[in-house]
């Protein structure tokens, strides 16, 4: 009941919520209860990259929760996206077993082309499921928290954080490039068979990791909600609006950002372990700076601080995107620069925030 | 092959051998050449050994021609008259001279001519011997490139030729080398002074011909003595070429941060004087390197030309880019830094897919300029290579002028002014608008210069930019925002750290640890190596 309490002054929350709901409901029972040629009817592919743009969703909410509400510009995101990736990536890669190319039982194919004769010490306890769930957790929170409690303790803030957090993907994308690294160098972790027995390549298993992202994103949204609705956000939004003058009436600003900048790439990395399996593929190119600009521009487009705003941005995103690189992939590079001036110059509360400046005059 | 005629042979060698001992310390030269010449026109390969030897020892110019011809397939003999000729091809004849007195004889038909054949010992000799004409030679370079040939090969047995010769030598350098190669043959003597001489006076030299002898004899001897005065002859040779490889580091280290150097240099204008996170700066420098090589394209016969020319043209296209894009965009979200970084971040997809929609995605090729290619060669162990040394000085000369320009006219003092305090330059009349643009233009114009540069260095595709703006951030923000000492300092050190890493960590390793680095040394020290200080350090 508390959970819905959060949600009584959210009139744009509530709507998104219910507008989850009826695709989480209606994409899965117009996949598997019409055929082909009904005009309704949604392809399993479609399924899947529906899918994506969810776990997109959700890593937009997160990046909203920190730009939007703490006042940080995180251009390193795409990071944690890419390491609860990889978590997931390596559960998906254990399961393969002795269906790799090379048939060895233990070790995943990469490393049995680069004459490895053991597991590393890091590829161990991936095969459990929830081992793997765990990490996609602990291992982008843990890196968050230690990033930010060096940045955050010395007051590194504004543009010298966005382009540290931008070098800190950036070194991480050249370290996951690199063979010796074990995560599989360029080529990354790919060729994936199941999870938890189910083919990835069943009608069933990716409507269940289709509703799975959207419930996911759901319930990130709600907590994400009930951090900004609590005193804890209330704060956050005082560091966002007057640092100093926050600090000085005695609030622990450093506390109240690790905390929220923790959970933001927790929610980052859950994202990712769910992007994984429904594309098949997590590559070191996840981690270029562009990505996770490209991640800001999804909150920009939608409307910062509105978190619905986010997600919204980053499904209209996306869609173009697909649109665009399929039909006309000379303009997308274009149409994306351009949306990134347009947006900053004439809407700086996104799209959304149209909607909300009519609200106001009714 | 007869028995008779082999004797025949030998009984001439004798004779030879002989004949050139009891004449060689008189004006001899003279029936040396002509048996010599007598003896190529035999048929046996022998005979011509000999006569390869007897011309070496004659050292006469006569000789030096006559092996220079037979080394080039030259040297023939008249069927007829048996003479030996140099013949140089004519059309369908043969224009032929006498071989010693370089007379005349006017022009002969193939069928009149008998070349006289060579084997690959032949060639040897022949090069061997003519490396020692060249030690006599008038000419110190000649003498000098002899000198340094034979030491190359560690050729011991001219050393019995240079010996003689050391004590006339006049250039110092020559008889330097001279007298290395003679305490090179000095370290296979049975006399142990001469050997332990000869050590002490090739201890600390890096050529690898002394370091490879050393180190044979060492293995070989049982001379404990001598064995521990090669040891340090040896250690002081390594510590020498450790220093040597420590300054070649270094140069390369100083080259790459001159790099840096001149990709952030603009930044650091834009950024930290202005305060504009410009993300299109990458595509600024890829702008200057994509001019470079529209201008070759416009002038392929005179690229050294072109290239000078490419650097005014950058800096004015990449300029005027660069303040359309002030007044364009970045002039509407002044005092909002993180909006500006987006925004300009589109700016920069925009410009690259525009230049990979003209030019194609694909990379491009710029020449180097003739006189950039080749090295500086110091010694054996150290040589710069020209293009990077370029580069260091081209930096260096940028930097001077940026700080020319910004201390000394009366933009630089508007620029300045609008930084501090913008409001107060405004009441002192200061168009502070206009300044902006010339101030961005003035930084986008130095990212254009950059290109050039860095088109000498790499590929010049559509992504030449993006690989470069993160690096340029840290140069940045390391040297400390606003300081163009502390982007000069920051630039150089951290290009000699990468180079000095990259040893051990490889190269990606390297670049990996030194992001890590700058990144804890922010927390550390948030305003970088040089913070401003006193109210500037507020805004």
């Amino acid at each position: 009941m508390k959970m819905l309490n959060v949600l009584k002054a959210d009139r744009g929350g509530q709507i998104f919520l219910l507008l989850l709901l009826l695709i989480a409901v209606a994409v899965p029972l117009l996949n598997q209860y019409t055929t082909a040629d009904n005009p309704l009817h949604i392809s399993t592919y479609t399924v899947a990259l529906l899918g994506k743009y969810l776990a997109f969703a959700l890593l937009a909410v997160a990046v909203d929760l920190v730009w939007g509400y703490l006042g940080i510009l995180s251009l390193g995101h795409g990071a944690f996206f890419a390491l609860g990736g990889y978590a997931m990536g390596m559960y998906l890669m254990r399961q393969i077993g002795e269906r790799g190319v090379y048939g060895d039982p233990l070790l995943p194919d990469f490393m049995v082309f680069l004459n490895w004769d053991s597991l590393p010490w890091f590829w161990h306890g991936f095969d459990m499921f929830w081992f793997a769930m765990l990490m996609v957790m602990v291992v982008p929170g843990v890196l968050a928290f230690v990033f930010g409690w060096l940045a955050f303790r010395s007051r590194v803030t504004g543009v010298y954080l966005s382009i540290i957090t931008q070098a800190l993907t950036y070194a991480l994308m050249l370290a996951f490039f690199r063979n010796e690294m074990g995560f599989g160098g360029n080529n990354g972790l790919t060729d994936f068979k199941d999870i938890l027995g189910f083919s990835l390549q069943d009608d069933s298993t990716r409507i269940a990791l289709f509703v799975a992202s959207a419930l996911a994103l759901a319930f990130g949204y709600l907590a994400c909600r009930l951090i900004v609705t609590s005193r804890l956000g209330r704060v956050a939004v005082a560091i966002r609006d007057a640092e100093d003058r926050t600090r000085f009436t005695g609030y622990k600003v450093e506390h109240v950002k690790l905390a929220i900048f923790t959970f933001s790439a927790v929610l980052a990395g859950i994202a990712g372990a769910l992007y994984v399996p429904q594309v098949g593929i997590i590559n070191p190119g996840e981690f270029s700076p562009l990505n996770s600009i490209e991640i800001v521009i999804w909150v920009a487009v939608g409307g910062r601080a509105t978190l619905y705003g986010a997600a919204a941005g980053a499904l209209m995103v996306n869609y173009g995107k697909t649109y665009f690189t399929a039909a006309l992939p000379e303009v997308w590079l274009f149409a994306l620069g351009a949306l990134f001036v347009l947006v900053t110059i004439f809407l700086p509360k996104g799209v959304i925030g149209l909607f909300r400046a009519k609200d106001k005059q009714t | 092959m007869t028995i008779t005629k082999q004797i025949k042979t030998i009984v001439l060698l004798l004779l030879l051998v002989l004949v050139t001992g009891t004449s060689s310390f008189a004006d001899a030269s003279e029936p040396k050449l002509d048996q010599a010449v007598e003896l190529l026109k035999g048929k046996k390969f022998q005979q011509k050994y000999q006569a390869i030897e007897l011309l070496a020892e004659s050292a006469s110019p006569q000789a030096q021609n006559i092996l220079k011809a037979l080394l080039e397939r030259r040297l023939f003999k008249l069927k007829k008259t048996k003479q030996l000729v140099i013949a140089e091809k004519q059309g369908k004849t043969y224009q032929v001279q006498q071989a010693v007195s370089l007379e005349d004889l006017g022009e002969v038909k193939k069928r009149a001519l008998k070349k006289i054949s060579v084997n690959n010992k032949m060639r040897t000799l022949i090069r061997s011997a003519l490396a020692s004409f060249d030690l006599k030679n008038p000419d110190r370079e000649k003498r000098l490139a002899a000198v340094k040939q034979i030491l190359d090969k560690a050729d011991l047995e001219k050393a019995e030729i240079i010996r003689p010769m050391l004590p006339q030598e006049q250039d110092e350098e020559i008889a330097e080398a001279m007298s290395i190669i003679i305490a090179l043959s000095d370290l296979s003597s049975d006399d142990a002074k001469q050997r332990s001489d000869a050590v002490t006076l090739l201890s600390g030299n890096i050529h690898p011909s002394v370091r490879n002898a050393l180190n044979q004899l060492q293995q070989q001897t049982d001379d404990k003595a001598l064995a521990r005065s090669i040891e340090q002859a040896l250690d002081s040779i390594d510590a020498k070429l450790q220093f040597y490889a420590v300054i070649e580091n270094l140069f390369f280290g100083l080259s790459l941060g001159s790099v840096l150097v001149l990709a952030a240099i603009g930044l650091a204008i834009t950024f930290g004087v202005m305060g504009v996170i410009n993300m299109a700066h990458g595509e600024l420098i890829m702008i200057g390197a994509y001019t470079t090589y529209v201008i070759q394209l416009l002038m392929p016969d005179s690229i050294g030309t072109a290239t000078l020319i490419a650097i005014p043209t950058a800096f004015v296209v990449s300029g005027l880019v660069g303040i359309a894009i002030e007044r364009g965009v970045i002039r509407f979200l002044y005092g909002r830094s993180l909006e500006t970084l987006l925004a300009t971040f589109g700016i920069s997809l925009i410009l690259q897919q525009t230049v990979r929609s003209i030019f194609s995605p694909l990379n491009r090729s710029v020449e180097t300029p003739s006189w950039m290619s080749g090295a500086w060669e110091i010694n054996s162990a150290l040589s710069l290579t020209l293009n990077r040394l370029y580069i260091i000085v081209f930096c260096l000369l940028v930097f001077a002028a940026l700080f020319f320009v910004l201390k000394k006219t009366a933009l630089g003092l508007q620029v300045r002014a609008v930084s501090q305090n913008r409001a107060m330059a405004r009441a002192m009349g200061v168009r502070s608008e206009w300044v902006d643009a010339m101030t961005f233009g003035l930084g986008s114009g130095v990212a254009g210069i950059a290109g050039v540069a860095l088109s000498q260095l790499t590929n010049v595709g559509p992504n030449l930019g993006q690989s470069y703006i993160i690096d340029s951030f840290m140069v940045v923000v390391f040297g400390g925002v606003g300081n163009l000492w502390g982007t000069l300092v920051s630039g150089m050190s951290l290009g000699v750290a990468n180079k000095f890493l990259e040893p051990w960590s490889g190269a990606v390793l390297a670049k990996i640890l030194v992001l890590v680095f700058i990144i804890l040394f922010i927390q550390k020290r948030p305003k970088g190596l040089f913070p401003q200080k006193g109210r500037a350090a507020e805004g």
